[in-house]
C-alpha cells in the first residue's frame, strides 16, 4: 500500500466534497418543497392535480436519473427557444442542469415520502383540531405536518442518502465534485484502486454523519414514543 | 329579542336536524334545546344517531337540513347540487367551534404534545391568548381534574382515565359555552371510569352547560337535569330523569334501562 499517494488523493478529494455536499443540500432541499407540493396535489382530492402529481411520479421514479440528466443538460440545448429563453443562464450551465435533475428526481420519491406521513396522521388528532375551532392552515402547521415529519423521518433520511450518492452521476455533465475529481486524477495515475477507494471512503463518512444527525433529530422529535419518564423527575416549570 | 320569546337565549337550540350517510338516514328530524346550565344525557342503542347528532352540532358533521344555534347564532348552512349539507361560512363555523368544548371517546390527545402542551394549544393559537395567561389557566384546569402532576407527561404515558381528563381540561381551557360529550368513558377499563365521571359531575355542579352522549345510566340518572332517548334517528322520548326512569312511556326506553 502507498500510503503517501492514498494520502495524497485523500487531500485532493477533500477539496471537491464543498461541491458534492452543495449539490445534495441544493438538491434535496428544493426537492423537499417540490415534493411537499406534489404530495398536496396526490391528497388533495382534485383530479387534474392528483394526476398530474402521478404522471410525474411515475415519470422521474421510472427512468433512470442519469438519462434525465442527459435529457436536460444535453437535450434541452437543442431547442432554440431553450437557447434563447431567459432560463438559458441556467440551463447551460451544468452545475444548475446537475441540481434540476437531481431535485426533479428527489421530489418524485419524496413526494411519495411525504404522502404516507401525511395519511399516517391519525384523523381523531385532526378531528381534534377542527373541534378547537383550527384552521386549516394552523392545523397542518401545529398538528399534521409535526405527526408526519416524525413519522417520515425514517424512510427520509434513505432518501437523502441516496441523494448524496446520486450526485457522482454529476461528474458526467463535467462537475468537479467528489467523484468528477477522483476520474480526473485516475486519468493521471492510471491507479484507480487507490483512487475509488478513498473516493467511496469519503461518500461513506458523510452518509455516516448524515444518519447520526438524523437519528439525533429523530430522538429529539420523538420523546412521546420512548418510554416514560416517570422514573426521571421532572423539573417544575421546565417546558420544551 | 322580543318580550314574546324566552328571556335567556338557549345556549343550544336545533330544528329538524337530519343527515344521512350515503342512502341510511341516520338522523330523521331532530328537535333540541338546551338552556344554560342544563345537563343533557342522550342515550340511545349504537346506530340510534346521538353521537351523529352531537357532532352535527359543532358541525364535524355537516347536517343535510335543519337549523343549528349556538348561543343565539345561526350556523350558515346550505346544500350542494347533490343535496349534501356545505358550510357557508367556514370563519364562523371554527369561531363557533372555539367556543364549544368537545370531549371524544378515544380521548384524541396530541400525541406529540405534552398534557399542557395539549391545554395551551389552542387558547395561544386559536384564540390568541398570551402565553403566561394560557400556562397558567392551564395548570389551575390539570389541579381541577386531578392530574397536576402529568403536566409533562406525553400522552402515551398516561392510563386511559388520565388522558381523558387531560382532554376534559384542554376542552374547558377554551372556556367553552357548552360541552359536548361522545361517549366519553366508552373507551375506558371498568375501573377508570369512576374518575372521568367525577369530574364530569364536578363541572355539572358548577353550573355548566353540558351535552353527554353516554352509556353511564348512573350518570344519566344522578347528574342529568334532562334525559333524552334517540331511537332510529329519532327523539323516542324526553323528560327529567326521574320521569324517564320511573315511569317512561316508552316500552323500547324500559327495555333499554333494564338491559
Amino acid at each position: 500500500m502507498d500510503f503517501v499517494f492514498l494520502y495524497e488523493t485523500f487531500v485532493t478529494l477533500i477539496s471537491a466534497i464543498p461541491t458534492t455536499l452543495q449539490l445534495a443540500a441544493t438538491s434535496v432541499a428544493l426537492g423537499t418543497i417540490l415534493a411537499l407540493g406534489l404530495a398536496l396535489c396526490r391528497l388533495s382530492g382534485i383530479a387534474p392535480l392528483d394526476w398530474f402529481a402521478r404522471a410525474y411520479i411515475f415519470v422521474f421514479r421510472g427512468t433512470p436519473l442519469l438519462v434525465q440528466i442527459f435529457l436536460i443538460y444535453y437535450g434541452l440545448s437543442q431547442f432554440r427557444g431553450v437557447r434563447r429563453s431567459m432560463f438559458w443562464f441556467i440551463l447551460r450551465d451544468p452545475y444548475w442542469c446537475a441540481i434540476i435533475a437531481l431535485m426533479l428526481c428527489t421530489a418524485a420519491y419524496s413526494a411519495e415520502i411525504i404522502r404516507g406521513g401525511l395519511l399516517s396522521v391519525p384523523h381523531g388528532q385532526v378531528e381534534a383540531g377542527r373541534a378547537c375551532g383550527m384552521s386549516r392552515f394552523l392545523m397542518f402547521r401545529r398538528i399534521v405536518m409535526p405527526l408526519a415529519v416524525r413519522q417520515s423521518l425514517p424512510a427520509y433520511s434513505n432518501e437523502i442518502i441516496s441523494m448524496v450518492k446520486a450526485t457522482s452521476l454529476a461528474s458526467i455533465i463535467t462537475i468537479m465534485e467528489v467523484t468528477g475529481v477522483a476520474a480526473k486524477l485516475i486519468s493521471e495515475t492510471y491507479r484507480a484502486i487507490e483512487v475509488f477507494i478513498v473516493a467511496g471512503a469519503i461518500y461513506l463518512a458523510i452518509n455516516f454523519l448524515l444518519t447520526r444527525i438524523v437519528v439525533l433529530i429523530e430522538y429529539r422529535l420523538s420523546p412521546h414514543l420512548r418510554q416514560a419518564p416517570s422514573l426521571q423527575p421532572v423539573a417544575a416549570g421546565e417546558m420544551r | 329579542m322580543t318580550a314574546m320569546t324566552s328571556p335567556m337565549t338557549p345556549a343550544i337550540e336545533v330544528r329538524g336536524l337530519r343527515k344521512s350517510f350515503g342512502p341510511v338516514e341516520v338522523l330523521k328530524g331532530i328537535d333540541l334545546t338546551a338552556h344554560e346550565g342544563e345537563v343533557i344525557s342522550i342515550l340511545g342503542s349504537s346506530g340510534s344517531g346521538k353521537s351523529t347528532m352531537l357532532r352535527c352540532i359543532n358541525m364535524l358533521e355537516t347536517p343535510d337540513a335543519g337549523d343549528i344555534s349556538v348561543a343565539g347564532e345561526k350556523i350558515g348552512l346550505k346544500r350542494d347540487a347533490k343535496g349534501n349539507g356545505q358550510l357557508t361560512d367556514r370563519k364562523q363555523v371554527e369561531r363557533i367551534r372555539s367556543e364549544l368544548g368537545m370531549v371524544f371517546q378515544s380521548f384524541n390527545l396530541w400525541s406529540h404534545k405534552t398534557v399542557i402542551e395539549n391545554i395551551i394549544e389552542a387558547p395561544i393559537h386559536v384564540q390568541k391568548r398570551p402565553k403566561a395567561e394560557a400556562i397558567a389557566e392551564a395548570e389551575a384546569l390539570l389541579e381541577k381534574v386531578g392530574i397536576a402532576d402529568k403536566r409533562n407527561h406525553y400522552p402515551a404515558h398516561l392510563s386511559g382515565g388520565q388522558q381523558q381528563r387531560a382532554a376534559i381540561a384542554r376542552a374547558l381551557a377554551m372556556r367553552p359555552k357548552v360541552m359536548l360529550f361522545d361517549e366519553p368513558t366508552s373507551a375506558l377499563d371498568p375501573e377508570l371510569v369512576g374518575e372521568v365521571l367525577r369530574v364530569m359531575r364536578s363541572l355539572a355542579d358548577e353550573g355548566r352547560t353540558m351535552l353527554v352522549v353516554t352509556h353511564e345510566m348512573g350518570f344519566a340518572r344522578d347528574v342529568s337535569s334532562r334525559v333524552i332517548f334517540l331511537h332510529q334517528g329519532a327523539i323516542e322520548e324526553q323528560g327529567s330523569p326521574d320521569d324517564m326512569f320511573t315511569n317512561a312511556q316508552s316500552e323500547r326506553f324500559r327495555k333499554f334501562i333494564s338491559a
